[in-house]
């Protein structure tokens, strides 16, 4: 774990306030692995004092990717940096997409659960293993990361509005699936509940919650066990295998 | 940094700055990041006699330069605590300052006999003022007698110094403060969290599942130096002063105001570092202006002969 100011060397706008950063230093979080995420500073980190977590959608030795939509106050001030200006960063934290070695998986994200499967499916599709993506969105107009996954296997895009890919939800479509050994879902807990409790085969579910500290020291991020214990999602997570924790 | 040595009662320290109690968990992430060491001393999360679950989520949120939480006293229980959490400060060789927690007076002693029997713990930090648990706790921390009440017990049970950790939910502080220290306690701390809310704007509700929660950060700087500036006149007690401190000025205001030893809390979720960051900068900056010990700073801001700073 390190806490770095990051170069802002690449900057794109990938969907309508969705923000696509690459990030360059010399000190690149080590270890940075699917599923993982960021703890990144919004400002001078005086009048927004909680870093926003976010999710490492792609990394190597120099650079570090993340994906994200500017929806509040915090996301619009990362938003605003420019290419060339830094960004203090501390990660990576939690624990990530344990990963399969033969057979295939289900990918399933909704909105901005999406950006961790970029980084999965591309260490996935190294491992050998076969990729289905399914990934839903509100409309046309918030679809990303559809031709990158592409690379790496068959996508099913769902928007609720009918405007992109299939219309519905993407519980829905991703239920229509059943030829896959182990699925993968990242999203709202609304979304990963339906999943956990109907897919038969084995899986894992990546969990959001508002977060303090991001390494286990607050206990601000719980959530209960199904077995009556806890979890704390920044430390323990934000990964979990399906059935451990209650949504 | 023989200028920083503090020695408060229970508490030998190398520094006067220690992470504040609820901020640091028991010291195991944050010894994963820095040689825990180098800390003064470590306030610890609050300990009650059964363990507890705490609060709902959302627990905590942000606000205009400060946070709010309602975690909820979450905590494995006090004898847990002693028995599997307290070696990364016990290895550190820096003495724990044990938060002790409780809806009664009973719990608070059970909890505190439990805690003080612990080798690592050098002190007590009895908290009467956590806003975030329905019964108990607060109302200790807004009534003089009560106050005392609990104080006197603890400091029956407890081989140990006693510190009460003050209430800003409070009218008149600084009859809390004489009053526990009549009742026995070596030292106080200052301040917990004052009760907050936020709304959500769109939907008018609440954001934090508990609804209230104590507000901590920059914001509350202000209220706390106020509290120990008034309190710190009125008893011969130290003080661990915390609220809102993020920089080495802000340390120095907190000494001035009348702190003997100050506590970092929020700071540590926005920068994990800051501790080990402040007590050098502190070191610094005393040398900076040839102030030969850290103590000569406690009070400035109202002790008639304070020796100006050219
Ligand atoms: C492990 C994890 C990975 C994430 N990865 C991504 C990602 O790759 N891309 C992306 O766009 N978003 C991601 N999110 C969600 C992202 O953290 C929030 O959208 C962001 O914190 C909102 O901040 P804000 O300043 O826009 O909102 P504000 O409303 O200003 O935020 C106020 C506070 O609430 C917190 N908060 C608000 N919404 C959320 C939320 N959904 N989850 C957690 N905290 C929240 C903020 O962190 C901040 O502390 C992730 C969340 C988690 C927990
Ligand atoms: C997430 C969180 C948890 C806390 N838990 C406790 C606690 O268990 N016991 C306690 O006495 N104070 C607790 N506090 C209060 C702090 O110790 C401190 O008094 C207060 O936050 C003001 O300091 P700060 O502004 O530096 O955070 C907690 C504060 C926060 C932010
Ligand atoms: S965010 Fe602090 S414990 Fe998870």
């Amino acid at each position: 774990m390190i806490k770095e100011k990051l170069k802002l060397a690449k900057k794109e706008e990938v969907a309508a306030n969705v923000y696509k950063f690459t990030l360059e230093g010399s000190h690149i979080p080590p270890r940075c692995s699917p599923g993982r995420f960021l703890h990144v500073q919004a400002g001078d980190g005086r009048a927004m004092l909680l870093r926003r977590p976010i999710s490492i959608s792609a990394a190597d030795d120099q650079t570090c990717v993340i994906i994200f939509r500017a929806s509040g106050a915090g996301t619009e001030a990362i938003a605003s940096v420019r290419v060339g200006d830094t960004i203090d960063v501390f990660g990576p934290l939690g624990s990530g997409f344990p990963l399969l070695d033969d057979g295939t998986a289900l990918l399933v994200g909704g909105g901005v659960g999406v950006p961790p499967l970029h980084f999965l499916a591309e260490e996935l599709v190294k491992n050998g293993i076969r990729v289905k993506s399914v990934i839903g969105f509100r409309s046309a107009e918030d679809v990303f990361l559809a031709d990158e996954l592409r690379q790496y296997g068959e996508v099913e895009v769902t928007t609720e509005d009918g405007t992109y890919g299939t219309k519905g939800y993407v519980t829905d479509a991703a239920l229509m699936n059943s030829e896959f050994d182990t699925f993968y879902a990242c999203g709202p807990k609304a979304m990963l509940h339906p999943l956990q409790e109907n897919i038969e085969a084995p899986g894992y579910v990546s969990l959001e919650e508002r977060m303090g500290c991001g390494i286990g020291a607050c206990f601000a991020c719980v959530c209960d066990k199904k077995d009556g214990g806890y979890v704390k999602i920044c430390s323990d997570g934000p990964v979990f295998e399906k059935g451990v924790v209650q949504l | 940094m023989s200028r920083l040595k503090t020695k408060l009662p229970g508490l030998d320290m190398k520094n006067p700055v220690m992470p504040a109690s609820g901020c640091f968990a028991f010291g195991a992430e944050f010894a994963d990041l820095y040689d825990l060491s180098v800390l003064g001393a470590a306030a610890v999360k609050a300990a009650t006699p059964e363990p507890r679950r705490g609060n709902p989520v959302p627990r905590v949120a942000e606000t205009d330069s400060g946070m709010l939480n309602a975690i909820g006293l979450q905590n494995p229980g006090a004898k847990a605590i002693r028995e599997e959490h307290l070696g990364h400060c016990g290895k550190a060789g820096i003495p724990v300052l044990a938060n002790i927690a409780g809806t009664s007076i009973d719990d608070y002693c059970e909890a505190a006999a439990v805690m003080a029997a612990a080798q690592e713990v050098g002190a007590l930090e009895l908290n009467i003022s956590c806003p975030n648990v329905k019964e108990g706790g607060i109302q200790f921390g807004n009534d003089p007698q009560l106050a005392a009440e609990v104080t006197r017990a603890v400091c029956e049970v407890s081989a140990k110094p006693v510190y009460v950790k003050l209430s800003p939910n409070t009218g008149d502080i600084a009859a809390i403060a004489t009053s526990v220290e009549k009742a026995g306690a070596s030292g106080l701390s200052m301040i917990n969290t004052l009760i907050g809310m936020r709304l959500d704007t769109e939907t008018g509700r609440p954001v934090l599942a508990n609804k209230t929660g104590g507000l901590s950060g920059p914001a509350v700087k202000p209220v706390a130096i106020r509290m120990i500036y008034e309190v710190s006149q009125r008893t011969d007690l130290p003080i661990i002063g915390m609220g809102g401190i993020s920089s080495v000025e802000d340390i120095i205001d907190f000494l001035s105001a009348g702190a003997s030893a100050v506590a970092v809390g929020t700071a540590n979720f926005q920068n994990p570092f800051i501790c080990p960051e402040l007590i050098g900068e502190l070191d610094e900056w005393l040398e900076k202006r040839q102030i030969s010990h850290v103590s000569e700073l406690t009070g400035r801001s109202w002790k008639s002969c304070s020796v100006p700073l050219s």
